[in-house]
């Protein structure tokens, strides 16, 4: 909401200066938004007459001009503009200054030879409009020397405040002028509204859509001459940014600005009939002011008469019955449109306008006859033509509210301490209505007591957001300003401090900074994948129905595509070495499951002294960040069982997944599909990896005491063990087996050798396993070991695998 | 006598001058090995009488003594070089580089949100969670915000089409609700969790709640994806003061200076009545905007961080709470836009790029775990 400060005084008669408006705005509640006064930037811009002009003796294009700008020394100057003539009085730019359209200084220079000193000045180079055909002539008795800004009322600074939506009151200047007033910056002056003497019956409108458009005045005034508006209206429209179009359009501007009163002026010559509020009809279409054409159906409000729509009820016009340059009757709207069909009808149709802005928000519905005699007024006095009497079609929702309100829930919900005569002023001032005391007696064991008093609060008709006793402590504390609410430390909770992050939470955070600890660079993608990239990971349950783009669309089922994704671009800035993880949901039906996802791709180890070539990740690298990762999210991980069966993501032969039972997949890990990697751009050796934190069990909480433990008293054992097994055996069943051979002795097993070729069989791989053996009180007699090797071997035949001798 | 101390003389002299290990043992097997000079003269005395021996005896036994003793230490001498000498053709350039493993890094939002959980826990806030794909109920409605309400067109929501039906983690709302379906939608901001916190949890409460947000908006500071942290107070006699306390005390802990000067606006959120809106001083310094200090200073300014206000009765209303009985406030706040003030990014999109060069120069180490001993607490 743009205004400008004369503007501004038109309504607030105050003797406060700019920076104290400015802040009092932003302390009420009006947060301005920028403050420009356009005359800064026009500093050094004059009115300056054309003395006389001659060809410039090297360009046909140019003339030579002697410019007088005040101070009785003309300057010569070449002007490239067609209009320029002696005894044009015009705008000059003397040297220094800056042309505000393109930051150019003006200085003496030669133009084809030709000394010249500034620039006199078009519209469009002064950023005061389009025009830039010529320069800009003034009337002939401008005073030529005077600063152009002053002379033509440019030094108003212009005010921007954001107004929020429950505000529909500050869509007009002088609502604003109200709340500064309150907040003691002046005095609100009264509004005059004019007396129309109408003559003849006012218009044929009525409104069959009572619950869209419940009430519809209008009055006609025939007659008139459209022009040009006044120059202190167009010039007030012109500094908030709203183009003058003719004297009738403008009078419904300025009044939506003024006074957050939108109305609409019909051309008669284009009505056919009545006009009528109603509902629209399918297949009907409107040509809007805005050059587009609307579908309208019937949750929509529309203006017809007897033969078309010519009006989006409340937001836009239409093209045809707009008043024109030869319009000499005219029709003036001022209705009450039902704030949520605007709201409805706006969105539908993606239009908005400045009408719909106030219309949506509720406008005062107790302003319809004011509104209509003010335009009117304005009408006659600046178009001429003889207005008939007002046709009043329907009742506006103009019931006052009243709110039950009692000074002291100021201190209970605002912990500010107001005074209760204080806060009837300040509400008063705003145009509440204030009955009943401030302080009413109670008798409390029989003595009097005085207590805070009870008051009925009648909410002033452009106040439709206020309905509750919060709203009356939000006025009161707004306009007494927040500064005022003293910090109040909030008390500390008793007793001993407990976790406040969640189990989940805390699980997050060991695994995110085990990753960092391990060498992976944390990543945070998108939550959304294009169709394609969450189809190559098994599709996602959930699409947006309105994307911001289709590479936005679909839920992620995997981390995955956007860690290739962040992978890729790595790459091509060209990193060798790419190891990203990232910790966030995926997106089920069943719902939402924390993830961990981390790619690992180009070099493991870059070429090196003491290493030699570079190395590539391998599908082992996965598996061990997989397990630190699992580990420290708390999972049993000496528990955990490996199998293959990873998803399509995977190299079917060089992934795995591990499980905590044949069920609950815990992760899954392995080599890319070359396919995938191949869709994301990816060469080479990518592996990746998902944890699924929500299948990890929760440890169970067992205090702070652990189980009791002393370091056996006798050294650990160890033999090893080379099997010979099939290939179809995996690795992972031998060492289960063996370190099951004998639960109580065998405290390890760890696989150290994997052996194809000469002297193993085909078919067949050697396997060699080092297992640790704890004895307890005293060391193992030679029978004792020999009893565990047996046991070790017959458990491992089981499985096929016979000793190498 | 006198041959025998010669020949002492003589072999010792050989001892110090031997220059190698082999040479020594030569010298040793000349005089103490089994046909050894010394080694003779020591099998002299086995037949000698005792006089004799008593008398020829002790030279002999000294010169023993005194080879063995020069033997020994010119052998140690020996050694002691031979080491320093393969010692010194070990020598290797020790100015080659080590490879110190890869350098991973905790995203900037991850930290701010762990110092967030940090501070907030001093002052008795635990952490809640709520899912990111909601229902309009929880997003919209019991936040006061109804379907026509201005405010809904505030955001940009990322709606799913109707027929996607209800999410399972998202429970029945018990509040009114249009046509008894749920319109699914990405949450706009974290502001759902307050409901769904109210609605399961007895009062008193004390949360903040951070996570993802959905918007469909996308510049230079603005991504259809961030970050934000809720707080939320229910309790008896909060007030607005309370509030205004708790932002101060948040601010400073969290950009780690005293100086910080809030600006409270009065402001409009369905959702909250009183609403406020909360300004930060800024200071410029070398053109960078640094936080703190007055924003009405000569170069200052101020800068928009949250939104709060003192919870509306028709929210706790619809959570199924007394609001004559129960009271209190409600935060928001960008933890990017916190990350991006505090550490001086400028590019939002840059968060969600996944840039190593970025990660390294923005991240964190993972051991700088934020603490209220290390200094991030109120």
């Amino acid at each position: 909401m743009k205004f400008t400060l004369s503007w501004l005084k038109t309504h607030l008669d105050t003797d406060a200066d700019l920076p104290t408006i400015l802040k009092t705005l932003n302390a009420i509640g009006l947060e301005v938004e920028g403050v420009e006064n356009p005359a800064e930037k026009l500093a050094g811009f004059r009115i300056a007459k054309v003395l006389t002009a001659d060809k410039h003796p090297q360009a046909d294009k140019l003339q030579v001009l002697t410019v007088d700008h005040g101070d009785g020394q003309p300057l010569q100057v070449v002007c490239g503009a067609p209009n320029a003539r002696a005894g044009l009085v015009g705008v000059f730019g003397v040297e220094g200054a800056v042309v505000p359209s393109n930051g150019m200084v003006l200085k003496k220079t030669a133009i084809r030879g030709v000394e010249s000193n500034g620039m006199m000045c078009s519209t469009r180079e002064l950023e005061l409009g389009d025009d830039h055909d010529g320069i800009i002539e003034l009337s002939p008795d401008a005073p030529v020397g005077r600063v152009y800004a002053d002379w033509a009322g440019l030094d108003d600074p212009v005010i921007d405040v954001s107004v929020t939506p429950n505000r529909q009151d500050c869509m007009g200047v002088r609502g604003i002028a109200r709340d500064l007033a309150a907040a003691g910056l002046g005095t609100l002056n009264a509004i005059i509204v004019p007396t129309i003497a109408g003559v003849g019956p006012g218009p044929d409108v009525r409104t069959e859509d009572s619950e869209g458009c419940p009430a519809f005045f209008a009055r006609t005034v025939r007659g008139v001459t459209n022009g040009a508006s006044p120059d202190w209206m167009s010039r007030r429209l012109k500094a908030i940014g709203q183009k003058p179009i003719s004297a009738l359009v403008d009078i419904t501007n300025y009044i939506m600005i003024d006074l957050g009163r939108p109305l609409h002026v019909y051309d008669m010559a284009t009505l056919k009939g009545g006009l009528v509020a109603r509902k629209g009809r399918s297949g009907e279409q409107v040509l809007a002011l805005n050059g587009k054409t609307y579908a309208v159906d019937a949750s929509m409000t529309v203006i017809a008469d007897d033969e078309a729509v010519h009006d989006i009820g409340g937001i836009m016009g239409g093209e045809h019955s707009g008043a024109q340059d030869g319009t000499t009757d005219v029709l003036i709207e001022c209705a009450y449109f039902t704030p949520e069909r605007i709201a409805v009808t706006g969105q539908a149709l993606a239009l908005t306008s400045d009408a719909r802005g106030r219309f949506e928000r509720g406008v005062d519905p107790a302003f319809l006859d004011d509104g209509l005699s003010i335009a009117t007024d304005l009408v006659v006095r600046l178009c001429g033509g003889s207005p008939s009497e007002a046709t009043r079609a329907g009742t506006p929702p103009a019931a006052l509210r009243t709110v039950a309100y009692a000074p002291d829930q100021c201190l209970a919900l605002a912990g500010v301490e107001v005074p209760a005569d204080q806060q009837k002023r300040i509400l008063e001032s705003l145009g509440f209505g204030v009955a009943g005391d401030a302080h009413s007696v109670e008798y409390q064991d029989g003595m009097p007591v005085s207590v805070p008093g009870h008051w009925t609060v009648t909410v002033p008709s452009w106040r439709r957001d206020v309905d509750g006793w919060p709203d009356i402590v939000e006025e009161v504390v707004r306009i007494v300003g927040l500064d005022h609410v003293p910090s109040t430390p909030l008390p500390r909770a008793p007793g001993v401090a407990r976790p406040t992050a969640t189990p989940e939470q805390l699980v997050e955070r060991r695994v995110r900074r085990t990753a960092a600890a391990r060498g992976l660079a944390e990543a945070i993608n998108w939550s959304f994948l294009s169709e394609k990239e969450a189809a190559a990971v098994g599709g996602g349950d959930w699409t947006l129905a309105n994307p911001i783009s289709e590479d936005l669309k679909v839920m992620r089922p995997s981390l995955l595509p956007g860690l290739l994704s962040a992978t890729k671009r790595n790459v091509d800035r060209s990193a060798t070495s790419v190891r990203l993880f990232e910790l966030g949901r995926r997106y089920f039906k069943q719902g939402e499951r924390a993830t961990v996802g981390f790619v690992l791709a180009g070099e493991k180890v870059a070429r090196g002294w003491q290493t030699g070539k570079a190395q590539p990740f391998d599908a082992f690298d996965a598996k061990a960040e997989v397990i630190a990762l699992l580990a420290a999210a708390g999972a049993p991980v000496g528990n955990l069982q490996s199998f293959g069966e990873a998803s399509a993501a995977y190299h079917p032969g060089q992934s795995g997944t591990l499980r905590l039972g044949p069920k609950a997949v815990l992760a899954e890990y392995g080599v890319l599909h070359p396919n995938l990697a191949r869709q994301f751009g990816l060469t080479g050796a990518v592996v990746a990896g998902e944890i699924f934190l929500d299948a990890i069990p929760a440890k169970r909480k067992s205090g702070a005491l652990r189980a009791p433990y002393a370091p056996p008293p006798l050294q650990a054992v160890k033999r090893d063990f080379a099997f010979l097994v099939p290939d179809a055996v995996e690795a992972d069943a031998l060492v289960r087996a063996v370190r099951g051979a004998d639960k109580k002795a065998i405290v390890d097993a760890r696989l150290f050798d994997v052996f194809v070729g000469p002297g193993v069989e085909d078919g067949h791989k050697s396997l060699a396993i080092e297992v640790t053996l704890q004895p307890g009180e005293k060391s193992f007699s030679q029978e004792e070991l020999e009893a565990i090797s047996a046991a070790v071997v017959k458990a491992a035949a089981k499985l096929g695998a016979t000793l190498r001798g | 006598m006198t041959d025998i101390s010669a020949l002492k003389a003589g072999l010792i002299a050989d001892i110090e001058a031997a220059d190698t290990l082999d040479a020594l043992e030569a010298l040793r097997v000349g005089a103490m090995g089994k046909s050894g000079v010394v080694t003779g003269l020591l099998k002299t005395l086995g037949p000698m009488s005792p006089e004799e021996r008593l008398e020829k005896g002790p030279p002999i036994q000294d010169l023993r003594e005194s080879v063995t003793a020069a033997l020994t230490d010119r052998k140690a001498q020996l050694e002691q070089a031979a080491l320093d000498a393969r010692l010194a053709s070990e020598r290797v350039d020790m100015t080659l580089p080590a490879d110190g493993g890869p350098q991973g890094s905790v995203h900037p939002v991850s930290q701010v949100m762990d110092e967030l959980a940090e501070i907030f826990a001093d002052l008795g806030f635990s952490v809640a969670t709520g899912p990111e794909i909601e229902d309009d109920w929880h997003n919209f409605t019991a936040l006061n915000i109804p379907e026509t309400h201005p405010a809904r067109a505030m955001h940009d929501t990322f709606y799913f089409p109707d027929e996607t039906g209800r999410h399972e983690a998202a429970p029945a709302a018990e509040g009114p609700d249009q046509a008894g379906r749920k319109k699914m939608l990405l949450r706009t901001h974290t502001s759902p969790v307050q409901i769904r916190t109210m609605m399961t949890q007895a009062p008193p409460i004390r949360i903040i709640a951070p996570g993802r947000v959905y918007r469909s908006d996308s510049d230079a500071t603005h991504t259809p994806m961030f970050h934000q942290i809720e707080g939320l107070v229910i309790d008896k006699g909060i007030t607005l003061g309370h509030l205004k306390w708790t932002l101060e005390t948040f601010l400073k802990a969290f950009f780690e200076r005293e100086d910080i000067v809030l600006r409270l606006r009065p402001s409009y959120f369905p959702f909250t009545e009183p609403s406020v809106e909360v300004d930060v001083g800024y200071t410029l310094v070398n053109g960078q905007r640094i936080i703190g200090g007055d924003g009405d200073a000569a170069g200052g300014g101020w800068l928009e961080v949250l939104g709060s206000g003192m919870v509306n009765r028709r929210v706790i209303e619809a959570c199924g709470l007394d609001p004559d009985e129960w009271q209190g406030f409600a935060f928001g706040t960008g933890v990017d836009r916190l990350a991006m003030l505090k550490y001086g990014m400028n590019d939002l999109r840059a968060f969600f790029d996944g840039d190593l060069r970025w990660l390294k120069h923005y991240g964190f180490s993972a051991l700088d775990v934020p603490t209220l001993s290390g200094g991030v607490g109120a």
